[in-house]
């Protein structure tokens, strides 16, 4: 029987930037256990010496050619920005160096 | 008018016998009177239809020859961008935005002349079977208002069925065109992964997703199948090959000496008597027209669906991360003090739901360091004994059948606290996408316990699309003329809870 | 309190590691057709791709596998035969998908090494540096921090962002450990990176100009006690945007280091930024966790599998090794090695070289970039390579005076208006009305009235004591305003006093 516990539950929710309540911790991860259960199945199969398959198609090799093409107007670009200064997107600050 | 068929229709408009905005004109009128109760769209583009609409009757009037389906109206997914109309995937956190650029298969349909009435509603992000996890509210099965039309591209079946537009685009990740089509009595088919260009289709997950057609007649599937098909170097796992002849096998039915194989692990237990006993007299009515039924056995299709719900979920935690505050979108939490990181998070609790979370949830577990090998990894292996498994099963017959869905139509909010009840629904159509085969749902009649549609599903080679089509309209016509109709003349009144 | 470095290299063994990111020189960028230009207007360059609109989708620059490719070959890698793209998962701002296109476990080259000598006290000496990985990935967006007192990212009040940047082209070159360069540490990794830059500048796939970014280094470091197996922590500084920063980097993160331990703490493993005005490295936002990227082959795009012949083919077509070419030069030009080591560290070799081509004697073309030129690219803060003058013209100065055409010091005034832009060292002549005066009548004239004006001078000469004939030379040009030559000059002059 897998489970995850509320905290994990709140680790993987921090790196994938969803600030949740602590009723939508426990509820996911009450829920868990059944779905990991589920998925978990995978492993019930001797999997040794298979290729895993990240592509339905076996293409290989497709590319552009270097050359420009016009981009979007400054204000297409920012059309949609819920904020925005000089033509540059406006965002809170930020906490943090770049990686 | 509008209950004829697009290709009724096409040809009514190339003989000038209609016009493109009457036509047009008549579905709005539709839509206004049905769409409060089935709540097929999202956003409604008269002004723009009509204007396409105009166009096309322009170009009608000059004498010049159209596409054929140029001036027939089209109810697009809202998971399809389209410049200027407001494209949500069905969630919160897109709520207003407006694209400032056309998909490839929006352009192709505007290319063709034809005229997209509106935005259909879906599972945010076409995540569900149901279309009740949209953030806009549900759509509701116009065979019976009080049940759920599938998903996720529920909308854009309904929208079909309720003949408030003669064809539709969706989407299909692990079933969602087929399962919604099934559930609606209507066709709708999943091309061959690569064969429509995936750009412009708000991701979900990226080596399952294609967009397809839906109709309510085989060859009108088609119409729409060809035109929205090509390789487009905008998609780099776009297929540069031509289109199989879909049309052409579409007005071509025949299954004289066709080896169908019947899929040993989607039938039987789990699926409803109805649904199967429909399955069976389909089968029937394919071998009286001279096919040969063979059984192939694929074990591997037993992990399924605990890959696709490893694989999904990944791929969309990782699309999805865009939708963070910054560029587009909605942005919640932006006060005194506030950093990005803390915007970007209560965004995305406020704008996500509650089964886009737990897929994204899932996804960063199943890829996190540590549980890679054992979960993504592993289904990603999977994924590999299903392509087996076809590759030997197509050796064996030409197509490969099953019931659609295990069920006909459920009730809304019979599912919705059960998510593993809610994905079982997939485990018939999953294959395919895992595969990146096509697949295509059609119309098997009524099942005797609730008298709702059962879907029969077809499933053919990488871009052997046009088997689909033949073997389709093949038992389509067999089928119609055993009804004295098609299925959907026998769709009770809107409005109608039975 | 402060160690001395002496102190440090006495006691530790420092261990390199080094990250160089290098934007490539595509026309467009790396998943996008977007143009790339330097410097445009904010957001200009952006589109549905490079901006993560919802529904947009990336395809790969075949010129950028291609540099990669020769980049690979360049430091002696294997290619890959079969390489793929991966998602970087984290969330930052300036990077709109919230995953980097990267490469992970199967990058396109791997297993190189560079050779690069600096001098020691012993002479020069040379160390391998063994090179990891060289992967395509691709650039973020720029961030400007408004409010708060310094501009910088601490005490922001918000971010403005222009993502023209975004989706450029990459190509990140990672180094295996360096270790055994003891107190040449610095130096070693000064040199590979300029031995990297000149490299990348010959495949001629970068701008590799470190003061706008093209070329950025990130320096890891370690100490570890002389004799010991065992490697220290390291920590990684960024922002290191010069040759000079990465020398002064890493001396600076090993006296830190070596304090740390020598009072018995512990380094912590982190990510520091180089900060050029002070030299010194300041700590980064320490994370709670170590960040978890969530690698995944990326589903959008597919491998990219190269073919041997292709790349026989550009392996056949790679430039001369910068190291060889210089020892080339050096003999063909017959250049002493402090003048090559001028050459080479004022960065005029490849327009020297040019215009050797051009015809200009290799002596004479050195003497004007590393002279004049340099001068005068010096008092305007400027590399020579951006002053208006270029080869072509110093060619055609070089000819104008040894045709004799221009004297030395007309030629200079020459140069001066070539990069004031008065136009080609012909136009200016013209323009300014320099020329040498060549009529004998005029010069004797002044001779003349200079042989009269300092009569005794004259009588010296005359008398065989010909030294003193160089005042009345000079005396002459100065009176022909310079435009006289002064090898004519003495002929009449010597001529004249019953010496020629
Ligand atoms: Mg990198
Ligand atoms: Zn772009």
């Amino acid at each position: 029987m897998s489970s995850l516990s509320r905290d994990e539950v709140a680790k993987l929710a921090a790196l994938a930037r969803i600030e949740m309540t602590e009723a939508e911790l426990l509820e996911l991860s009450s829920q868990f256990g059944m779905i990991l259960d589920a998925v978990a199945r995978v492993q019930e199969v001797d999997l040794s010496g298979v290729k895993a398959t990240s592509h339905p198609q076996p293409l290989e090799n497709v590319a552009r050619p270097d050359v420009v093409a016009p981009s979007l107007s400054p204000e297409a670009a920012l059309s949609g920005a819920p904020a925005q200064e000089e033509s540059r997107f406006q965002v809170p600050q930020i906490l943090g160096e770049a990686e | 008018m509008i209950h004829a068929t697009a290709a009724e229709m096409a040809k009514a408009l190339a003989a000038k016998e209609i016009s493109s905005v009457d036509l047009t004109k008549a579905h709005l009128d539709r839509i206004a009177e049905v769409d409060s109760q089935v709540k097929a769209f999202l956003h409604v583009d008269a002004d723009g239809a009509l204007a396409q609409a105009q166009a096309v009757d322009e170009k009608i009037a000059s004498g010049q020859t159209l596409s054929p389906l140029a001036g027939v109206p089209l109810a697009l997914k809202d998971v399809l961008t389209q410049q200027g109309v407001p494209t949500t995937a069905g969630s919160k956190i897109l709520q207003g935005w407006r694209p400032p650029y056309d998909s490839t298969v929006v352009a192709k349909l505007k290319a063709a002349g034809v005229v997209i009435v509106g935005k259909t509603n879906m599972d945010e992000f076409a995540m569900g079977s149901s279309t009740e996890n949209s953030g806009y509210g549900p759509t509701f099965n116009p065979w019976d208002l009080s049940r759920t039309p599938g998903g996720s591209s529920g909308g854009s079946a309904a929208a079909v069925s309720a003949y408030e537009a003669p064809i539709a685009i969706g989407s299909d990740t692990g079933g969602s065109i087929r399962q919604p089509a099934a559930l609606t009595g209507i066709v709708g088919v999943r091309p061959t992964y690569g064969a429509v260009s995936r750009f412009g289709l708000i991701a979900y997950s990226s080596s399952l997703d294609q967009a397809g057609p839906f109709g309510r007649t085989v060859l009108d599937t088609a119409l729409l199948h060809e035109i929205i098909s090509g390789h487009d170097p905008k998609d780099a796992t776009s297929i540069s090959a031509p289109v199989p002849a879909v049309v052409h096998a579409a007005r071509n039915g025949d299954v004289k000496g066709v080896k169908i194989g019947v899929i040993k692990q989607l039938q039987g237990e789990g699926y409803q008597k109805g649904v199967q006993a429909r399955f069976d007299e389909s089968l029937q009515t394919l071998a009286s027209l001279g096919a040969e039924i063979v059984e192939v056995d694929c074990p591997s299709f037993e992990y399924a669906l605990a890959a696709y719900y490893l694989i999904a979920p990944s791929e969309c935690s990782s699309n999805l991360a865009r939708f963070d505050a910054m560029r587009y979108g909605l942005r919640t939490g932006d006060g005194q003090g506030a950093s990005a990181e803390s915007v970007m998070s209560k965004t995305r609790d406020a704008g996500f739901g509650r089964e886009v979370k737990r897929r994204i949830i899932l996804g960063t577990y199943a890829l996190s360091s540590g549980y890679y090998d054992a979960y993504y990894g592993s289904a990603q292996k999977i994924r590999t004994l299903i392509i087996q498994d076809y590759a030997k099963a197509f050796t064996q017959a030409d197509v490969l059948v099953s019931p659609t869905a295990p069920t006909t139509a459920y009730k809304i909010g019979e599912k919705v606290d059960d998510p593993m009840a809610m994905y079982l629904g997939d485990v018939a159509t999953i294959p395919v996408n895992l595969a990146g085969i096509c697949g295509m749902s059609l119309p098997a009649g009524l099942a005797d316990e609730d008298n709702l549609p059962v879907g029969f599903q077809i499933m053919a080679p990488a871009m052997q699309d046009q088997r689909l089509y033949q073997v389709g309209a093949a038992l389509e016509a067999a089928l119609n003329s055993k009804w004295g109709g098609p299925l959907l003349a026998k769709a009770p009144a809107l409005g109608g809870v039975k | 309190m402060a160690l001395s470095y002496d102190d440090v290299v006495a006691k530790y063994e420092p261990v390199l590691g080094l990250e160089v990111h290098v934007e490539l020189n595509t026309k467009s960028k790396m998943f996008c057709s977007c143009a790339t230009e330097f410097g445009a207007a904010p957001n200009t360059q952006t589109c549905p791709v490079c901006l993560a609109l919802p529904g947009a989708l990336p395809v790969v620059n075949e010129k950028a596998i291609e540099s990669t490719i020769l980049i690979g070959l360049a430091l002696n890698c294997k290619i890959a035969p079969y390489s793929r793209f991966a998602r970087k998962n984290y969330f930052y701002p300036d990077m709109p998908k919230n995953f980097q296109i990267s490469q992970y476990d199967e990058p396109i080259c791997f297993d190189g090494y560079v050779d690069v000598e600096i001098e020691t006290e012993d002479g020069p000496k040379q160390f391998r540096i063994e090179i990891e990985r060289v992967h395509m990935e691709e650039d973020t967006g720029k961030s400007l921090h408004v409010g708060g007192a310094t501009g910088r990212i601490h005490g922001a009040d918000y971010s403005l962002l222009d993502y023209n940047r975004a989706g450029i082209p990459l190509v990140e070159i990672v180094t295996k450990i360096v270790p055994g360069t003891g107190k040449y540490a610095p130096e070693v990794a000064k040199a590979y990176v300029a031995e990297l830059r000149d490299i990348l500048r010959g495949l001629k796939v970068s701008d590799v100009k470190m003061e706008q970014g093209s070329l950025r280094c990130d320096a890891n470091v370690s100490l570890k006690p002389i004799g010991s197996d065992v490697l220290g922590t390291r920590s990684e500084t960024k922002n290191v945007n010069s040759l000079r920063s990465v020398e002064r980097a890493i001396r600076g993160e090993m006296i830190r280091h070596a304090e740390l331990l020598n009072a018995g703490q512990k380094v912590k493993q982190e990510t520091r930024h180089f900060q050029e005005d002070t030299g010194l490295t300041r700590s980064g936002r320490s994370k709670e966790q170590a960040e978890d990227y969530r690698y995944f082959p990326d589903p959008d795009l597919v491998p990219v599998t190269p073919d041997a012949a292709w790349i026989e083919q550009l392996r056949a077509g790679l430039p001369e090794r910068p190291s060889v070419r210089r020892k080339r030069l050096q003999q063909e030009w017959n250049v002493p090695d402090k003048e090559m080591a001028a050459m080479i560290n004022a960065d005029v070799l490849d327009i020297v070289e040019e215009t050797v081509s051009l015809g200009a004697d290799p002596t004479k073309a050195r003497s004007w970039w590393l002279g004049e030129i340099s001068r005068i690219a010096n008092e305007k803060d400027l590399p020579v390579a951006e002053l208006s003058i270029k080869p072509v013209d110093v060619a055609e100065l070089v000819s104008l005076v040894s045709k004799g055409e221009l004297t030395d010091k007309l030629a200079r005034q020459v140069v001066e208006g070539v990069i004031a832009g008065e136009g080609t060292p012909a136009e200016v002549v013209a323009q300014r009305g320099i020329k040498v005066v060549n009529d004998d009548g005029a010069l004797m004239a002044a001779i003349e009235k200079v042989c009269a004006e300092q009569a005794e001078t004259a009588e010296k000469v005359r008398g065989g004591h010909l030294p003193a004939a160089g005042a009345l030379i000079g005396a002459v040009m100065k009176e022909t305003k310079g435009q006289a030559d002064a090898a004519r000059v003495r002929e009449l002059l010597l001529k004249h006093l019953g010496q020629g």
